[in-house]
């Protein structure tokens, strides 16, 4: 199979998730024998090509127009390249990024698309994939008819590829810029910046619940306890609802899915919602005043108790370590 | 001004899914439905965009399926919108033959605006708002936090993993409803009762001019159990014993 990934950067290097979409390409690859080609999109894109040219060779879309990732353009670009050089194969790490641009690409390229893939095998010869149903109480195999076929798979399934001994090449797609849509305009990036490491990246995260009560204790017990132990915070839903912490924090079905060494909930009840965000992780730890709540039943280690008793002692606890 | 709210009929969120012995599919006996808690928010989004605008403007649910799937029809119209019609489908539906039969069913009925919710929440595919909105070459606004109307088209806050981005798109276009865009309303009894009198329109597919095609095939599903040890620890330094010695993660 000749296979894409379509790879996520942040202006610098490629992100961790499309390392694992890396690999991903790269099991199917050698199952295939095909190819793997990286695609990235953007504007002054030479660091990012460097970086990603270490885990294949790289086709680099690079135009002030594509400065934005817009979902119309990109997905124009992708459809092209796709129908131009005859990919059989297009993933990507199933972020808000893949997830707005990828769809929009199947729409185009006739709607054989696996979102969410947590696992892939061949059976008689056909390339099969594992996702999740039902905010993950339900995992269905399915097989795409049709070709091209589009997937995001989850970082958390896929261990990140490293990089090859040697450089690829460096490829430079040519954008007619007449061709790009001009339906939407990008207006403004508004991110709230953390010195935390991304829950998807990092090794421990420490999420609140509905326990916490105001940003500032958010602050100070998980982002206090974070800080101590070098973990991402998230959250349940129901502090993004409450305006506590950014949308961005949330781990759940419908935010992001996260399978750390450690995942610590404080004061979160539990809901399938919240679980199909968490329940992959190695080891779980949950702090809950209610020895009934459900997180306990999915939890490796629970104590029950008041998080903001709890919590406090946790950090005097490393102070001076 | 035309707004179509697309609808899925959904099992209830806080029910446990139980997935057949054979892996065909789920147990459905006794499942309640749902109207697709995303689709409830984008109907709400409708509705105050109807209330706030100046002309007049008319909202149209919408839904793909079967006989049954007039119930969630009926929860919209009860909410508010001003009509419904039912596509009548029998055979299961992957995002691509949504996508399909809305593109056809879109350009009969010509809308400004297609608000439909980012994902549903039994398959979790998020992708037929997309889908439709590349086969319609019509701009999308995925994952839609706030929506505001400007000159010459619509401006949107989009819920990202980078953060909040704003987009400008001209209209016709389609929006992706996401958590935060609003909360749905409560349907008064008054107009639940309305809503029974209304009648639902429905068309087939033969209407459409559609056929359906599979493309994603269902091999089969299974349930996922939970493998946790569950123990209980007494104390905050029993459990740093925990993860420090056996863990090894502290
Ligand atoms: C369509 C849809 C999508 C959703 N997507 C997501 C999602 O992606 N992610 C997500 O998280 N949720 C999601 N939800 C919401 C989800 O159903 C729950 O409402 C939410 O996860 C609850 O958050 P919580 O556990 O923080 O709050 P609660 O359920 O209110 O639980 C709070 C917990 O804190 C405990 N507690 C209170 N005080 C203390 C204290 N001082 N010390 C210790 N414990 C204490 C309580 O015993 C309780 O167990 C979604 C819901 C819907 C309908």
């Amino acid at each position: 199979m000749r296979v894409l990934i379509l790879c996520e950067h942040d202006g610098k290097g490629i992100r961790l998730g499309s390392r694992s979409a890396v690999a991903f390409a790269n099991a199917v690859e050698e199952q295939t024998r095909g190819s793997v080609e990286c695609l990235l999109l953007g504007h002054s894109l030479a660091t990012v090509a460097q970086d990603a040219a270490a885990y294949a060779p790289v086709l680099v879309a690079d135009h002030p127009a594509l400065a934005n990732p817009v979902a119309d353009r990109y997905a124009k670009v992708i459809t092209d390249l796709v129908k131009e050089r005859g990919f059989d194969l297009v993933v990507a790490a199933a972020t808000t990024f893949a997830k707005d641009i990828l769809p929009r690409a199947a729409g185009v390229l006739g709607g054989a698309m696996a979102s969410e893939v947590i696992g892939h095998e061949f059976r008689e010869g056909r390339l099969c994939f594992r996702r999740p149903l039902f905010a993950g109480a339900v995992v269905a195999t399915v097989a795409l008819h049709g070709k091209p076929q589009i997937v995001t798979v989850r970082p958390s399934a896929y261990a990140p590829a490293s990089a090859r001994a040697e450089y690829s090449a460096i490829t430079n797609v040519t954008i007619d810029e007449a061709s790009l849509p001009k339906k939407t305009e990008f207006e403004a990036l508004q991110s709230k910046l953390s010195n935390r490491p991304d829950v998807t990246e990092a090794r421990i995260v420490i999420s609140g619940g509905r326990a916490i009560k105001n940003s500032e204790d958010f602050e100070r017990l998980v982002g206090g306890l974070a800080d101590k132990l070098h973990a991402a915070t998230g959250s349940s839903r129901a502090l993004v609802d409450a305006g506590i912490t950014p949308n961005a924090f949330q781990v759940g079905q419908t935010g992001k899915v996260v399978a750390p060494e450690l995942y610590i909930a404080l004061g979160i009840s539990g809901a399938v919602q919240h679980l199909a965000g968490m329940k992959n992780s190695k080891t779980i730890v949950a702090i809950n005043s209610d020895p009934e709540a459900p997180i306990f039943e999915v939890a490796d280690y629970c104590l029950v108790g008041d998080v903001y008793e709890i919590v406090p002692q946790w950090i005097a606890g490393l102070n001076g370590k | 001004m035309k707004i179509l709210v697309p609808i899925k009929r959904v099992p209830d969120t806080d029910q446990k899914i139980q997935v057949k012995p054979d892996g065909s599919g789920i147990v459905t006996d006794g499942l309640p439905f749902v109207i697709n808690p995303f689709d409830a928010i984008a109907v709400e989004e409708a509705l105050r965009i109807r209330e706030r605008s100046t002309d007049a403007a008319e909202v149209l649910a919408v839904s793909v399926g079967t006989e049954a799937c007039k119930a969630q029809l009926r929860t919209a119209l009860a909410m508010g919108a001003d009509n419904a019609t039912l596509i009548l489908c029998d055979a299961p539906l992957d995002p691509w033959n949504v996508a399909c039969v809305l593109k056809a069913f879109a350009q009969r009925y010509q809308p400004d605006l297609i608000l439909m919710g980012k994902q549903g929440v039994d398959d979790d595919h998020g992708q037929t708002g997309q889908m439709l909105a590349a086969l319609l070459d019509w701009p999308q606004a995925t994952f839609a936090s706030k929506t505001e109307f400007i000159t010459g088209g619509l401006r949107v806050t989009r819920e990202t993993d980078a953060g909040l981005e704003i987009v400008r798109v001209s209209l016709p276009a389609v929006v992706t409803a996401d958590l935060r865009l609003n909360e749905p309303r409560y349907a008064s009894m008054t107009s639940i009762m309305k809503a029974r009198k209304k009648t639902i329109e429905r068309i087939t597919m033969a209407d459409l001019g559609v056929n359906i095609e599979p493309r994603v095939e269902v091999l089969g599903l299974e349930a996922v159990p939970s493998r946790r040890k569950t123990v209980r620890v007494g104390s905050l330094d029993e459990l740093l014993v925990k993860l420090r010695d056996e863990e090894k993660v502290l």
